[in-house]
């Protein structure tokens, strides 16, 4: 068992701090936990299915719906001149994300119609029944065609300091590249799911498989043209999300409220495996051209560096997705003259969207791979060029968006790991030892992350929760934050619990609902403990002041001697059970309910000039990877990875080793086995567990030891001082590709760059081997 | 004959009549019999998020508790089974089971959407460790988890609650032989036959009633596992009028050694066949342990494998360098031929209607020969296969006196490298005998790109496992980086 999960058990019982359980775990493995498609179906309920384009660009000629109707238990069919309010969900507005395609598709699986049947199985055969005529357009697949005649989805963005042109020129030594970064998807468990109940007048209620509530009710609304207070969108967990489920679950949400509206009967729409990948947006696909400038000590002077990426046919979030590559172009590494682009491209493929890290990891490889080119042309240890080049601590502390690093414990970070992972050592026992085993030869890489908290977009940073004690001084919480398996809901109750001290058992976290809070921000940018936390915070403490103001004259003592300790509430020199407390607190017509509200303090950002703080603060960690990697196949496994990372003041930290674990794996899946593969006809080949690959238990870390930095309380007032744990520990998979790339460059004596473009599939490892070999 | 299906659900004794032949286990545990436990993940047996665990009498006494994947398997399969779902764990009292215990408190589940699947695996696998006193290990655990796909955690707490709870003593081991006494309650020689207005499910109890129903209805679909039909249910939505299940056909999975090898029931699991195989050739041993996942192994079968002719089946190729001989019948009349003989063309097997497979044979391996199997795909565990190497290769005194080579992924069917064994027999068996049969190998196949691998990757990956084979056989250098060490140089 990592040590922290023992060690930590030091504050209130089920406070804040403690490894607690997952606040649904018991029913996770009783199978009782619900999601959406496990919710009593109410008699009557039709099932939707969508019917796909199959072509990657054309003008829809006509549409046959005729055997779609003749399908028996078909009841409603639905095309874009069927919709009752308008046909788009684009989430920013930009009305180019239609519901249903009209007049003309833009991807191969795009939507063209909807079919509500009795049964699922009725409505997925009929979906494949439409005759459609279509006039085949030219159609843009990948990142090179887009490059060569660039069409945009957003505007791109600049991020430049200092004179970098000129620095380029002046450094002793320069060089320039290229990687291709593969997509990602999301695979959640749980694929997308909307169950719609017509309500009175205009109104409905959807359970909806949702990272956004309160988007997804606006979404909803503009489709139905009703107003938002009609739309009621419930959530009480999703089986996994990763982004995946931030904007992409919008549109059948709308289509099952539509359904359900048109028809006067429940709906639901339960997308099959291979639709859902099909049809829903992933991680971008990138391609990453850099220029640098060094010297001889492995020192950077410049970069230039263009994130060209593929977003798919409309522009959902590549806006911030790609703003947010260049935010972590740096990653952990001071450029003392930069210029970063971006290049949001339209393609001709699904919409690309909200993956953990939400661009992010792709800036960072890039940032990465410039790191290890320099120390390929240097000769030194890539772990020394990473170090040379480190933010400094009250200097060489300015990003490239003008914000200081002021928080900056990544020396720290990765010292702590060297020691404990033994770095050096392993190292030079594996270069030996690569000479005397020609078959299977061995790689390490130790590469460190540094990750920015906050929504970019600065009003997101926001979040609200109302809090209700009944007279039996049980509490309810609520907030806006959404459970997706990342503990949220564990780690807001431990909150509640550290504020008053009650039992943990007292305290329940109830689903997520737009009708309770609203104006939400999406779950997302890890940003769920934090927002949320502090909101809890605030609406307990309000609650807190409400009772100690009314302890305090109750009992003829100063407010403060009104103290909450376990269990209990001690006025001036006597203790009272805080249920009689609230009891009393009821009678003498307290109100037991409150808002709480929070805005994170401190951020600005200013797109157009490229520069501002948009993060609150930094996240740290550091991995180690050694693999091993079969030469004539291009195999490989991870023999080991060791983690040190940053969570601040762990508010849970079984829950953040858990968040560690799964974003480790998850991200050393991006890098190796998980390959999106389209055909020439704009046709997703890899849409199903079958051929997309994901690891599976045996692709962990033969050895795997994940370590939580110490001391390590967050230099800003966040809550109970932890830090953001979701997106951060994806990006120390990097660490893998950067160990086989080690162990390819092996095969050549280490004298050149295997330049390793990710996905690093068996294949592409043994090309790179090849190519060294020739 | 019975009209219906009867088997146990956890405690309650099922008859199931009517019922479509196509119906899934999933579909009737989450529809009429409202046991929303286990999950719907990917539809297809590739994520285990739908694992169950079928109960069944064991051969010789005792019982086969073996985790299959719901989505895929056919109620009508069901017969004469104790079926368990993750609702059937916990005791009536709501204490949890060991497994289920150690998920909870090693913080096992994140999301909790796969969780009851890995509860079921680890649960199926605690059985087996019951029985035969096997301690637990990360290499087992990681085997008998390779079906059950985890996005959130990285697995590694659910090893650890495996670890910590698998040979846990629980109340299943005291209930075991009532259970069979239940089950084998359950045992006649009926043909089942469900119908429905979607049509019929056949479930013949013996070979004969099998031969005459297919050839009554040469045009019926015959199931074995289902790992394959189950597919064309659930994502093809063929339609299928009529199943016939060799599942309950009496003798028809039996595993039998001979002096000359093995003969192999055309029913008989990749679970059921994979120890006499591993112990006859254990580089077979080692391929089914790669060959799809638990669940697939414990459904799928031998025979459906060589039946449906998939060009990417990894049991043709390994059978085809080992010699294997395949028995085939129609009616009263039966034929034998080489396994290689059954492959015509992609998607044409030499099978004529009504024709079934009713056994294969598998030789004893001539003194010297040396039999290897090496299946490379993206991932390790339960992925189909880019490339599949198979060799029977003969050596006397350094040289080559005979050679099997077969491979799987470089053509429309498994096919042998006639050039390249051609290449190596009557020769040294050195550097420069690899390079002959490697040069030799791009004249046996063309093979095509898709999403698993390009052409450039088959034929060089084929030719480069020809250097594995020959370390293999003649030194003690490492050489894999997956399965037991000592298989390498056996």
């Amino acid at each position: 068992m990592p040590d922290a999960i023992a060690e930590r058990e030091t504050s209130a019982e089920g406070g804040a701090h403690r490894s607690r359980r997952h606040e649904s775990a018991h029913k996770h493995v009783t199978g009782a936990a619900a999601y959406i498609n496990d919710l009593p179906e109410a008699p009557g309920l039709l099932h939707v299915a969508l019917g796909l384009s199959t072509r990657a660009h054309a003008r829809l000629v006509s549409i046959d719906l005729d055997p779609v109707r003749a399908v028996p238990g078909v009841v409603l069919v639905l095309t874009a001149g069927d919709l009752p309010g308008e046909n788009d969900t684009s989430p920013v507005g930009k009305h180019d994300e239609p519901l249903l395609a009209e007049g003309h598709v833009a991807f191969h699986g795009q939507p063209i119609y909807a079919v509500a049947a009795e049964t699922r199985e009725a409505a997925r055969r009929a979906a494949r029944a439409a005759r459609i005529v279509y006039e085949d357009l030219p159609a843009v697949l990948d990142i090179e065609t887009a490059l060569a005649d660039p069409v945009l989805v957003t505007p791109g963005a600049t991020m430049q300091r200092g004179d970098w042109a000129a620095a380029l020129d002046a450094a002793p030594r320069r060089l320039s590249g290229t990687m291709a970064i593969g997509g990602q998807e999301h695979f959640y468990l749980e694929g997308q799911v909307a169950l719609a109940e017509p309500g009175e007048d205009d109104e409905v209620r959807i359970w909806c498989s949702t990272q956004h509530p309160s988007e997804t009710q606006h979404i909803v609304a503009h489709a139905l043209g009703v107003a938002s207070h009609a739309v009621t969108v419930e959530v009480r967990r999703m089986g996994g999300a990763f982004g995946g489920k931030e904007t992409q679950a919008n549109p059948f949400a709308c289509l099952a409220a539509i359904v359900a509206k048109k028809t006067g009967r429940a709906a639901k729409l339960r997308l099959d495996r291979d639709d859902d990948m099909i049809v829903t947006g992933k991680r971008h696909e990138f391609v990453v051209r850099y220029d640098v400038g060094y010297d001889d000590d492995g020192r950077i002077h410049a970069v230039d560096m263009l994130y060209a990426a593929r977003c798919g046919y409309s522009a959902d979030l590549s806006g911030p997705v790609t703003d947010r590559a260049l935010f972590h172009a740096d990653n952990c590494y001071f450029y003392p003259a930069v210029r970063l682009r971006s290049l949001p491209l339209k393609t001709n493929t699904c919409s690309n969207t909200a993956f953990r890290g939400f661009g992010g990891p792709q800036g960072m490889l890039g940032g990465e791979r410039v790191i290890e080119e320099v120390a390929f042309a240097t000769g030194l240890d890539p772990l020394e060029v990473r170090r040379r080049n480190f933010y400094g601590i009250g200097e060489r502390d300015l990003t490239p968006y003008c914000q200081t690093v002021e928080d900056n414990v990544i020396a720290d970070v990765v010292d702590t790991l060297v020691a404990r992972c033994d770095y050096a050592a392993r190292r030079a026992t594996i270069r030996a030892a690569n000479a005397a085993a020609p078959l299977i030869v061995r790689g390490i890489a130790l590469t460190p992350v540094k990750f920015g908290i906050s929504f970019t977009a600065t009003q997101f940073n926001q979040a609200a929760a109302l809090v209700h004690i009944y007279t039996d001084g049980s509490i309810a919480v609520n907030h806006g934050g959404t459970e997706m398996g990342q503990g949220l809901h564990t780690k807001i109750a431990q909150v509640a619990v550290e504020e008053l001290q009650v039992d943990a058992g007292s305290v329940r976290v109830t689903a997520t609902t737009t009708g309770k809070v609203p104006n939400t921000s999406a779950t997302a940018a890890s940003s769920g403990a934090d927002l949320n936390g502090k909101a809890v915070q605030a609406a307990v403490r309000t609650l807190k002041d409400r009772l100690v103001t009314f302890a305090a004259e109750q009992y003829g003592v100063p407010p403060d001697t009104v103290a909450f300790l376990p269990g209990r509430v001690r006025i001036g020199n006597q203790d009272v059970p805080f249920a009689a407390l609230i009891r009393q607190a009821y009678f003498a017509r307290v109100q037991l309910s409150a808002t709480g509200f929070y805005k994170t303090p401190k951020i600005h950002w200013d797109r157009d000039a490229g520069r501002g703080r948009p993060f609150y603060y930094f996240a740290y960690g550091a991995a180690c990877v050694e693999v091993a990697v079969d030469t004539l196949t291009g195999e490989y496994r991870i023999e080991r990875a060791d983690i040190v990372h940053d969570c601040g003041r762990s508010l849970n930290p079984a829950i953040d080793i858990g968040q560690i674990e799964g974003g480790f794996v998850q991200g050393a899946g991006w890098l190796t086995t998980e390959e999106l593969v389209w055909d020439a006809a704009g046709r997703l080949r890899t849409h199903a567990p079958s051929t997309y690959k994901i690891p599976a238990c045996g692709d962990r870390p033969r050895v795997f030891n994940v370590h939580l930095l110490d001391n390590a309380a967050s230099h800003e007032d966040t809550i109970f001082r932890s830090k953001a744990v979701g997106e951060p520990p994806l990006m120390l998979g990097i660490a893998v590709l950067h160990a086989l790339s080690d162990a390819v460059a092996s095969v050549g004596g280490w004298r050149v760059c295997p330049r390793l473009d990710a996905p690093a599939t068996p294949e592409r490892v043994l090309r790179a081997i090849e190519t060294l070999r020739a | 004959m019975r009209d219906h299906v009867r088997f146990w659900l956890g405690s309650s004794r099922q008859e199931v009549r009517g019922i479509a032949p196509t119906l899934t286990v999933l579909d009737w545990l989450r529809g009429p019999m409202r046991r929303s436990g286990t999950k719907e993940g990917c539809n297809e047996g590739d994520c285990g998020a739908c694992t169950v665990v079928v109960v069944r009498p064991r051969a010789g006494g005792g019982l086969t508790w073996r985790a299959v994947n719901a989505c895929i398997q056919l109620v009508g399969q069901l017969d004469g089974c104790l079926l368990l779902t993750v609702e059937d764990l916990a005791a009536a009292d709501g204490t949890l089971h060991p497994v289920q215990q150690a998920m909870v408190d090693l913080h096992g589940s994140q999301c909790g959407f796969c969780t009851p699947g890995f509860v079921m695996s680890l649960f199926a696998m605690g059985r087996d460790m019951g029985r035969d006193g096997a301690a637990p290990d990360e290499a087992a655990i990681d085997d008998a988890l390779a079906g059950n796909l985890c996005r959130c955690t990285g697995y590694a707490p659910i090893v650890r609650a495996g670890l910590a709870s698998i040979a846990a003593d629980d109340a299943w081991r005291a209930e075991a032989a009532a259970i069979e006494a239940r089950l084998r309650a359950l045992d006649d020689d009926e043909d089942v036959v469900v119908t429905s207005p979607a049509g019929r499910f056949s479930a013949p109890a013996s070979v004969d009633a099998l031969a005459e129903t297919l050839l009554a209805d040469p045009d019926a679909t015959v199931l074995a596992g289902g790992t394959d039909v189950g597919l064309w249910i659930t994502k093809q939505m063929r339609v299928l009028p009529h199943l016939v299940w060799v599942g309950r056909v009496a003798g028809f999975a039996d595993i039998t050694e001979t002096a000359d090898g093995l003969e192999i029931g055309a029913s008989a699991t990749y679970s059921d066949a994979m120890a006499a195989l591993g112990a006859l050739l254990p580089d077979m041993g080692e391929l089914l342990r790669r060959l799809g996942s638990v669940q697939v192994r414990n459904a799928g079968t031998i025979g459906g494998n060589i039946a449906n002719g998939s060009p990417i089946g990894d049991s043709p190729p390994a059978l085809i360098a080992a010699g294997a001989t395949l028995h085939l019948r129609r009616g009263d009349t039966r034929r034998s031929l080489p396994l290689e003989d059954f492959f015509i063309a992609y998607g044409r097997q030499d099978r004529a209607p009504g024709e079934f497979v009713e056994r294969i044979t598998v030789p004893r391996p001539a003194p010297g020969t040396r039999f290897r199997a090496y299946k490379v795909s993206k991932r390790f565990d339960q992925d189909i296969t880019a490339v599949l190497g198979c060799y029977a290769i003969t050596l006397d005194g350094g040289r080559v006196t005979a050679a099997r080579i077969a491979h799987g992924g470089m053509a429309g069917t498994p096919k042998r490298a006639t050039a390249a064994e051609a290449a190596l027999i009557g020769r040294t068996w050195d550097a420069d005998a690899v390079r002959a049969a490697q040069g030799a190998l791009a004249s046996d196949y063309m093979p095509l790109d898709d999403m698993r691998a390009s052409a450039w990757y088959r034929l060089r990956v084929a030719q480069n496992l020809l250097v594995r084979l020959h370390a293999e056989t003649t030194g003690q250098a490492p050489t894999r980086l997956v399965g037991a060490p000592e298989l390498a140089h056996a």
